[in-house]
């Protein structure tokens, strides 16, 4: 199957209507990668999406998938597949004529048809569904019909448009599983659009955060989540998101803190993009897990004490809520000791892990 | 639930406390309800009662009908004006009934609702789905069209279908036909493939699936309900038209309505009512069976059309 297919959005740009909702995007998918697009409601990722698949049409800029400019050709030459959150089974022929569909339009012979048919029912577990109809099928058949519809077609790019957004939590989490097995089967160039973070941590080898029309950060997953390139990619990723805390950047006895909020981080060890300056106001974000709270406390950092206002049990972790100086801090730790709220409990901050960045303009310093 | 047992002291069972379950309680008949009641009954009757004079009078002899009970009902029961109606009865000079006018309402209903509804549906599928340039403008003035009264289009379009040889012909009516059910018919189709997902139309789209293969293979076996109301409309529309019939279809393709009026509007010797009534309803029995085979169709497919597919 098609391992060799990349694929490169230049300076592409859509209008629907008077809106501009994409402007000057470039996005380099490397052939067999599964790269997500996160972002919220709004923010241009489904239009970018069908604009590879050719569903909308672009304004400017260009599309090549496979080395070749696929701007204006029509979507059935571009070699994609394209799986819908609505699923859009046709709901007048069954399984089997859905998952044929395709290949009965370019004229596939018979036994060929039968054979990818039964393959894809094969890696999806349809086999006993193929004689029934969308409207007989519970909301995770209807999405493994869609992805089947995909697969037959053996396309060289897989496109998918929030394709578990509909189905309750704990079928999404399986089919998560078996979509991620899947890319690693067929090994063919995925686009994947979400909202949920979780999928997009999960399943991407490269996740593209989008807000507005533009890609906010575009790296792995881990780079994403750990080196964050603003402030909202630090906001929207996380659960609870990443703590922000207002300051400014002193130098003292040859050593860089971070000060504000009551608080005195070093960050001697952050690794700056350019030369920090220190005349700026600065946000210091820190995620919850780097954040000790009560026992978690190393004995060699600096504590300050909170008092706790809140603690949400998560069964594996939990989630401390710290007030301090009037700044909500939450921290996550694997502790089952009981805590009373109104307590006061010592935190630390590691500043191993922090990002720091830019109060007026958001961007990583 | 048990029964409760007689109360000794009181000599009468006491009355049982009925737990809240089971079914829901009939309600009771209420003075609102026996208004509406009455006031559907009234409605009933007097859209009924017509009818009835009619096929009371379709089934009595000439003799009693002069004795002017028009609400009576036959003292001498015949069929002999049903058949004189279908077979002898006399339009001017020809007395062949209305069965050969009956044929012809046929030959020019049957293509003409296949026509419009063909038309209509490509229309519909085409506005709503691959909208080409300038699509809200010709629906625009599609349905403009709609709205312009058929008396003012009647003698330019005799003109246009003199000058390409169809006036006065069935292809002609066919035509015409086709061209004044073309608004609304794309109206209808529109708006039910509006309500489609328009997923569906992107999936077969990037599937390979062309203009003519998707509307074939996908959006037609969906339109079932749609088509059916089409139908409806189209069947009775077209059978009841009676002026484009008159002008366009010529002498020997008129419909039944012309010739109805044809029968019942002779100016010379006796009317014959019995006979009237029953041409009269011979040519409605048509409409009239469509409404009752389908009436329940037309109620779904016109509810799906405005909700959902």
């Amino acid at each position: 199957m098609g391992n060799l297919t990349n694929v490169s959005v230049r300076n592409l740009r859509i209008d629907l209507g008077a809106n501009t909702v994409i402007d000057e995007l470039d996005l380099d998918v490397r052939a067999g990668e599964f790269v997500v697009l996160l972002g919220p409601s709004g923010c241009g990722k489904s239009t970018l999406l069908h604009s590879i698949a050719g569903l909308v049409d672009v304004t400017d800029g260009s599309i090549e998938i496979g080395g070749e400019d696929m701007t204006w050709a029509d979507p059935k030459d571009r070699g994609v597949a394209l799986v819908f959150q609505s699923y859009a089974l046709y709901p007048t022929m069954n399984v089997e004529r859905n998952l044929s569909f395709a290949l009965r339009i370019n004229g596939t012979p018979k036994a060929e048809i039968d054979r990818r048919v039964k393959r894809a029912a094969e890696m999806l577990q349809l086999g006993p569904l193929l004689l029934r109809k969308p409207a007989q099928l519970s909301g995770g058949q209807r999405q493994r019909v869609a992805i089947g519809r995909a697969l037959v077609r053996e396309a060289d790019v897989f496109l998918f448009d929030e394709p578990l957004s509909n189905l309750d939590a704990k079928l999404r989490t399986e089919l998560r599983r078996e979509l991620k097995q899947l890319h690693q089967q067929l090994g063919a160039t995925m686009i994947y659009v979400t909202h949920d973070q979780v999928e997009a941590m999960t399943l991407a080898t490269r996740m593209a955060v989008m807000k507005g029309g533009a890609i906010q950060q575009f790296g792995t997953p881990a780079e994403v989540y750990a080196r964050p390139e603003n402030l909202f990619v630090a906001t929207f990723l996380g659960a609870p998101p990443m703590n922000l805390l207002r300051g400014r950047l002193e130098a003292d006895e040859g050593r860089l803190r971070f000060r504000g909020q009551g608080l005195d981080v070093d960050v001697s060890a952050y690794a700056f993009k350019g030369t920090p300056d220190p005349t700026r106001a600065c946000v210091l974000g820190v995620r919850p897990e780097d954040v000790h709270a009560g026992r978690a406390v190393r004995p060699h950092e600096a504590a300050w004490e909170g008092r706790l206002t809140l603690v949400e049990p998560m069964g594996n972790h939990r989630v401390v809520w710290i007030e301090y100086q009037g700044a909500q801090i939450a921290s996550i730790d694997q502790d089952k000791t009981p805590l009373s709220s109104g307590a006061a409990v010592p935190f630390s901050i590691d500043g191993a892990h922090v990002s720091l960045f830019d109060e007026e303009t958001g961007a990583r310093i | 639930m048990s029964t409760p047992l007689a109360d000794p002291l009181q000599g009468a069972p006491a009355p049982a406390r009925r737990a809240q379950r089971g079914r829901k309680p009939r309600s009771r008949f209420t003075p609102a309800r026996l208004g509406v009641y009455g006031f559907l009954f009234t409605a009933a009757l007097f859209f009924l009662l017509p009818l009835y004079v009619m096929l009371v009078t379709s089934v009595k002899p000439m003799d009693e009908i002069r004795l002017g009970h028009l609400l009576a009902l036959p003292m001498h029961f015949t069929l002999a004006p049903w058949r004189d109606a279908w077979s002898s009865a006399c339009t001017g000079l020809a007395c062949d009934g209305i069965r050969v006018d009956f044929w012809n309402s046929v030959r020019i209903v049957v293509p003409s609702t296949f026509l419009s509804i063909a038309v209509g549906a490509v229309n519909g599928y085409a506005l709503s789905f691959w909208r080409p340039r300038g699509a809200g403008v010709l629906f625009g003035i599609l349905l403009a069209g709609a709205f312009i009264p058929v008396q003012v289009m009647v003698y330019p379009l005799v003109r246009v279908l003199a000058f390409v040889h169809l006036f006065s012909s069935l292809a002609g009516i066919v035509v015409i036909h086709t061209i004044f059910g073309m608004p609304i018919m794309t109206l209808l189709f529109r708006n039910y493939y509006a309500s489609l997902p328009q997923e569906l139309f992107k999936a077969a789209r990037i599937d390979g699936g062309g203009f003519w293969r998707i509307f074939v293979q996908l959006m037609l076996p969906m339109s079932v309900p749609i088509i059916v109301v089409a139908i409806i409309m189209q069947v009775t529309g077209i059978w009841n038209d009676y002026i484009l019939g008159l002008v366009f279809a010529g002498t020997k393709n008129l419909p039944m309505t012309v010739q109805l009026n044809n029968i019942i509007n002779t100016t010379t010797g006796e009317r014959i009512y019995n006979v009237n009534m029953a041409a009269t309803i011979l040519t409605s029995a048509v409409p009239l069976a469509i409404y009752f085979i389908s009436g329940r169709w037309f109620v779904r497919g016109i509810a799906s059309g405005a909700v959902k597919g």
